[in-house]
């Protein structure tokens, strides 16, 4: 690839790379060291004891598990939502658009209070639920719900600048050899978003797995049922076991670390694909 | 296939891009549409294909109303100025794109997938290319993928939109060449859209000239350069000389200086004579309708250019003549001017 030896020609890189390993070490290296450090204190087989105990896993599982089925609703709600805001010119459009990014601007225990309203029993939306037969407030379901609200926008936001930049003239290309409006979007158009689908996806995944404030209250945190990661680290550290939390902490950060590589790497190949930097 | 247009209204909000546009091209014809931007051509172009719709008219492929149909059953190849390459997808896949978005029922297998766009890039001269992605290719490169990708459904028509506009000159001249080569192989009824003079007058066999949403007129290539139908047509194709004349019963005057030309019937007050460069003789001071004295004088190639300041009573006009290398010209020599062919348009 010739665009290394372009970038080592652009002006400031010692000064711009420096700082960057400062400030990427000051922000985020150097506390996470710290959680490596904290959790050493435990020995091998107590660690092992603390991120096996049935309600370390059942936690965890809530967390990755319920993260990574909003984070695919939001991909599908997120494309349906961009569709509308980008391609189609209707009153209050602006609006709208505004209102996705309202989950970003909300203190989240705000959001988790109003969400608990609503989904409470006797809420807006919470009683006809209840009727027929469906629990939503202090389930898992409420999790999922929560972590759905604050991940709208993740997907929103990474593909509009796309599907605005997307050049008609390739859906037009399409339509003269001969391809259905879903042979256009599926072969055509989806595969030029996907790279800005998958960053999307990416983030609403990870803000979804470490989301606290508004999951608590519309959880109602039961240990082995309805109880985040997040929390357990809290109550651990809430009763003074400050090695057992950091060492639930590593387990999250290990796994995150390695799914958000995973999800960059194929963004990254869907991105070359399209790119093929020569 | 041939094709027919009749009586096309488009209108953009308060422009009126085509104003009662009638158009027949026949089977096997490679016609261009030459006009300045915004005469109306690439709008007629995208409604033939079905990317845009007009407001009243119709369209024929073969007598069978196409306006009937969608851009998707025309069978129409398209080729955009841009090339609008699927950028996700190699170039065969690209070729291949027409073919495997067809109907399950007539779809071709992969084996003859595999051969048909490998005859194609052979046609387009880039089979060693293939697997190459669009961003990895030289623009010139790209359009021919683009018209191969284009030929795949074996369209009944073939429709460029400034197919060389976005190359720099010496492909554009290359391309040319080319394009026009592979006509006479594939043969299929093509029209493309250029505001390059030169690019039609090579590669067509009809031009239609646009202007303003109408057509000014329709003619072979020598047809349009030789005997251009109107002032617009005269101006647009080739260089001319162009002088404001007066016509007062078949006299026609510059300014006080009455010319010993011939007007025709309709032309009468304020009109403009127009001169080709090549069609004036220039001669010693009172051989020609038009006397005047040399300004400068550029020589170049076979040819020499010499500035002119005609006199003519009232003020004084420069014009720009060419003169065979060996005629002797200086600055200051007084001249006779006698246009071999000329034409007179009155004014609109």
């Amino acid at each position: 690839m010739s665009t290394l030896s372009r970038k080592r020609s652009l002006p400031g890189f010692g000064l711009t790379m420096g700082l960057t390993i400062l400030w990427l070490s000051l922000m985020i290296l150097i506390p996470l060291a710290g959680l490596f450090v904290k959790t050493a204190e435990l020995s091998p087989s107590a660690f092992w004891a603390t991120v096996t105990a049935p309600r370390t896993l059942h936690a965890l599982q809530v967390s990755f598990g319920l993260a990574f089925a909003a984070a695919c609703i939001n991909l599908v709600a997120g494309l349906v939502i961009v569709w509308a805001l980008v391609r189609y010119r209707f009153p209050g459009r602006r609006i709208f658009d505004a209102v996705v990014d309202i989950p970003f601007a909300l203190p989240t225990a705000v959001a988790g209070i109003a969400l608990t309203t609503l989904f409470a029993q006797k809420g807006w939306l919470g009683a006809p639920l209840a009727a027929l037969g469906i629990k939503v407030a202090f389930t898992p379901l409420g999790i999922f719900i929560a972590m759905i609200f604050i991940g709208i926008p993740f997907v929103v936001r990474t593909v509009q600048p796309v599907l605005i930049d997307l050049d008609v003239e390739l859906e037009e290309a399409a339509e003269c050899l001969g391809a259905s409006r879903w042979q256009t979007i599926r072969r055509v158009i989806l595969p030029s978003l996907a790279p800005a689908v998958l960053t999307g996806f990416a983030l609403a995944f990870a803000r979804a797995v470490g989301e606290y404030g508004s999951v608590i209250f519309i959880a109602g945190n039961l240990p082995n049922v309805s109880e985040i990661a997040p929390l357990l680290i809290v109550i651990r550290l809430s009763e003074f076991r400050y090695a057992d939390a950091t060492a639930i902490a590593v387990v999250m950060l290990i796994f995150s670390f390695i799914i958000i590589f995973i999800l960059n790497r194929l963004q990254h190949w869907a991105q070359t694909r399209s790119l093929a930097a020569a | 296939m041939t094709i027919e247009v009749r009586n096309i209204v488009k209108q953009f909000g308060s422009f009126r891009a085509l104003d009662n546009v009638d158009l027949r091209v026949e089977t096997g014809e490679l016609m261009a549409l030459l006009g300045p931007s915004g005469s109306g051509k690439t709008t007629l172009l995208r409604i033939i294909a079905g990317l845009d719709w007009p407001d009243s008219g119709s369209v024929a492929f073969d007598g069978e109303d196409a306006l009937a149909r969608g851009a998707a059953e025309r069978h129409v190849g398209f080729v955009f100025q841009h090339y609008a390459l699927f950028r996700h997808m190699s170039v065969f896949e690209n070729v291949a794109f027409g073919l495997r978005v067809q109907p399950r029922k007539i779809r071709k297998t992969e084996v003859e997938i595999k051969k048909r766009v490998g005859d194609l890039l052979d046609l387009v001269q880039l089979g060693w290319l293939a697997d190459r992605y669009p961003s990895q290719l030289s623009g010139g490169q790209r359009q021919r993928i683009a018209l191969a990708r284009a030929l795949a459904i074996e369209p009944r028509i073939l429709l460029l939109d400034e197919p060389f506009g976005a190359l720099d000159a010496k492909v554009r001249k290359e391309l040319r060449a080319w394009l026009r080569n592979l006509h006479e192989e594939i043969h299929v009824t093509s029209i493309f859209v250029t505001h390059d003079q030169e690019e039609a007058l090579e590669v067509a066999n009809r031009v239609v000239v646009m202007d303003r949403g109408k057509i000014e007129q329709i003619g072979s290539p020598g047809d349009v350069y030789e005997h251009p139908a109107s002032a617009f047509v005269h101006s647009f194709i080739g260089e001319s000389i162009v002088l404001p004349v007066d016509v007062q019963g078949g006299t026609v005057r510059l300014g006080e200086r009455r010319l010993d030309l011939v007007a025709p019937a309709s032309a009468s007050g304020p009109s403009k004579l127009f001169v080709r460069r090549h069609d004036v003789t220039v001669g010693p001071s009172g051989s020609g309708v038009f006397e005047g004295a040399v300004k400068a004088v550029r020589a170049f190639g076979p040819m020499q250019r010499a500035d002119v300041v005609l006199s003519n009573g009232h003020g004084d006009t420069l014009i720009e003549i060419d003169a065979p290398r060996d005629h002797s010209l200086k600055v200051g020599d007084r001249v006779g001017l006698q246009p071999q062919r000329y034409r007179i348009f009155a004014d609109a």
